[in-house]
C-alpha cells in the first residue's frame, strides 16, 4: 500500500513516462465509438418514427437489446479467457487480465440492461419486474459476476489469483444455462425476441428503425472493445505498480540518502 | 482416489462426531431459521404450508454456509490445510472427501428440516421417495459447491463474506428445482416431480466433475 502512495506523489512518478504505452488506435476506437453512440441516438430519439403499436417507447430497443448483447458478448469472452488461462499450454496473465477487464465491463453492462429492461416493463408489462426467464437469468448473471469482481479484488500472489479467479469464472459460466433452463421451466411468460424470432425467420424491425438498430449493435460493440482495452492497460499498470512499486521505493530513499 | 475420499470424509466426520459443532451450532441455527419464518409469515397454516418447500430448502442453503465455513475452519488450524497437502493424497480425493462429509452433515440436517416443517408448518409429507431423492441429489450439488468455493475462498482474509456471495447465486437453480420437486411431492403429485430431479442431478454431476478436475490446481498453491 505504502509504494502506490509514493508512486502517485508529484513529481516522481508523474513526470516519468508510463511503462506501458497506450495503443495508437486506442484513441481513434473510442471516438468512432463514442460517434456511433452520439449517431445512434441522434437516430433513435430523432429520426426514427414512433412505432404502431409501442409509440416512443420503441426507442428504447436501440439501446436495450445492443446493451444486453454486449453483456453476454463480456461474460463470453471472460469465460472463454479463464478457459484458456486454465489450460496450461495457453497459460498467460494476457489471459488472465482479460478475462478480469471483460467481466468488469460486462457487470456494467448488465447493470445497464436491468435498468433499461426495466423501464421497458413499467408501461409493457405494468410492472418494473417480472420474473420471466430471461430478466431472471440476467439478475443472477449480475451478482455472480459481482462475486466474481469480488473475488478478483481479494489481493494475493499473481498467479495464485489468476488461477482462484480462474476457476470462479468457470463455476459462474456453468451456471449460466442451468439457472437459464430451470428459472424456464419454472416460469415462462418472456415475448420471444422480436427481431430474429426463430420461429418465424422473419424481420420484424423495418427501414430505418433496422439501421438504427444495427448502428446501435456496432456502436455498443465498439465501446465495448475501447473500454476493455483501456480496463486491460489499468490492470497491467496496477500489476506493474504491485511489482515494481516498492523497488522504486526503496530506489528512490537511496537516492535521498546518498543526496544528504 | 475414491479410497483417499473416504480417509478425507472419515477424518471429517470424526471431527464432527468429537466436537459437536455441527450438532450444537449448525442445527440450532437451522431451527431459528425455520422459527423466524414462521414470525415473518404469520401463525397462518394456510401461508405456511405451501411455502414450506421453498422456505425448508431456504433453510438448507443458509445452513450449508455455515458447514463449508466449519469444514475449512478445521482446515486452517494449526496449519492443518498444509499437513493436507503434504500427505500425498490426490487433489480430487480431497475434494470428494470434505464434499462427502458435507454432504452426509447435510443429509442428518436435513431429516431434522423435514421434521420442522412437519410440525411447525403443517406440511403433509406425502410423496418419501422423491423428497428423499431430491436430497440427495440436491445435496450433493450444495455441497459440491460449496467446497469447490470452499478451497477457492479458503485462506483469504475476507472468506465470511465472500463465500455467500458466491455460493448463493451458483446454486439459484438446486432452490429452484429442489423446492418444485418438493412441492409436487407434498401436494402429492411426485409423478411430475421428473424434470426437476434431473436438473437436480445435472447440478450435481456438473459441479462434482468441475471440482475432481479443478481441485488439483487450488489446492497445490491456495
Amino acid at each position: 500500500m505504502s509504494a502506490r502512495h509514493v508512486i502517485s506523489r508529484p513529481g516522481s512518478a508523474r513526470t516519468r513516462a508510463l511503462p506501458v504505452p497506450r495503443p495508437p488506435l486506442l484513441g481513434a476506437l473510442g471516438l468512432l465509438a463514442l460517434t456511433g453512440v452520439v449517431a445512434t441516438a441522434w437516430l433513435g430519439l430523432f429520426v426514427t418514427p414512433p412505432d404502431e403499436f409501442m409509440g416512443n417507447l420503441v426507442r428504447l430497443l436501440y439501446v436495450h437489446p445492443p446493451m444486453a448483447w454486449v453483456a453476454f458478448l463480456a461474460f463470453g469472452v471472460a469465460s472463454l479467457a479463464s478457459l484458456l488461462y486454465l489450460w496450461p499450454r495457453t497459460r498467460t496473465e494476457y489471459f488472465d487480465r482479460l478475462a478480469g477487464a471483460s467481466a468488469e465491463v460486462g457487470v456494467v453492462f448488465t447493470g445497464l440492461t436491468l435498468v433499461s429492461g426495466s423501464i421497458w416493463g413499467r408501461p409493457t408489462w405494468g410492472a418494473w419486474w417480472v420474473w420471466d426467464p430471461l430478466l431472471t437469468t440476467t439478475a443472477l448473471l449480475f451478482v455472480l459476476y459481482l462475486g466474481y469482481l469480488a473475488l478478483r479484488r481479494v489481493p494475493g500472489d499473481f498467479e495464485v489469483r489468476a488461477r482462484r479467479s480462474a476457476v470462479g469464472a468457470l463455476i459462474a459460466f456453468v451456471d449460466v444455462p442451468i439457472v437459464y433452463f430451470s428459472v424456464e421451466w419454472w416460469r415462462s411468460l418472456h415475448q420471444a425476441p422480436t427481431v430474429l424470432n426463430p420461429t418465424t425467420r422473419k424481420t420484424y424491425v423495418h427501414g430505418s428503425m433496422a439501421w438504427t438498430l444495427l448502428l446501435g449493435f456496432v456502436s455498443f460493440t465498439l465501446v465495448y472493445a475501447w473500454l476493455t482495452a483501456h480496463r486491460y492497460r489499468l490492470a497491467k499498470l496496477q500489476d506493474l505498480e504491485d511489482t515494481e512499486g516498492l523497488d522504486r521505493a526503496l530506489s528512490e530513499r537511496r537516492a535521498e540518502g546518498d543526496a544528504r | 482416489m475414491l479410497r483417499d475420499a473416504a480417509l478425507v470424509a472419515g477424518k471429517d466426520l470424526r471431527i464432527e462426531m468429537r466436537s459437536r459443532v455441527a450438532l450444537n451450532q449448525v442445527g440450532p441455527f437451522a431451527i431459528a431459521v425455520l422459527l423466524l419464518f414462521g414470525l415473518a409469515l404469520g401463525p397462518d397454516r394456510a401461508v405456511l404450508a405451501p411455502a414450506s418447500a421453498g422456505l425448508f430448502w431456504v433453510a438448507v442453503l443458509l445452513s450449508t454456509i455455515l458447514a463449508v465455513q466449519r469444514s475449512y475452519a478445521i482446515e486452517s488450524a494449526d496449519a492443518a490445510r498444509d499437513g493436507l497437502r503434504l500427505s500425498g493424497l490426490d487433489p480430487a480425493g480431497i475434494f470428494l472427501g470434505k464434499a462427502g462429509a458435507i454432504a452426509a452433515e447435510l443429509l442428518v440436517l436435513e431429516a431434522g428440516l423435514t421434521v420442522g416443517v412437519a410440525l411447525l408448518y403443517g406440511a403433509h409429507l406425502n410423496g418419501a421417495l422423491v423428497l428423499i431423492a431430491s436430497c440427495a441429489a440436491g445435496t450433493l450439488g450444495l455441497a459440491a459447491v460449496g467446497t469447490l468455493y470452499g478451497v477457492v475462498a479458503s485462506g483469504l482474509r475476507t472468506r465470511e463474506t465472500l463465500l455467500p456471495l458466491l455460493f448463493l447465486p451458483v446454486v439459484a437453480p438446486v432452490l429452484l428445482a429442489a423446492t418444485k420437486a418438493w412441492n409436487e411431492a407434498l401436494a402429492g403429485t411426485p409423478g411430475r416431480a421428473g424434470s426437476w430431479l434431473e436438473i437436480l442431478a445435472v447440478f450435481a454431476v456438473l459441479y462434482i466433475s468441475i471440482g475432481t478436475v479443478a481441485s488439483g490446481s487450488l489446492l497445490e498453491d491456495g
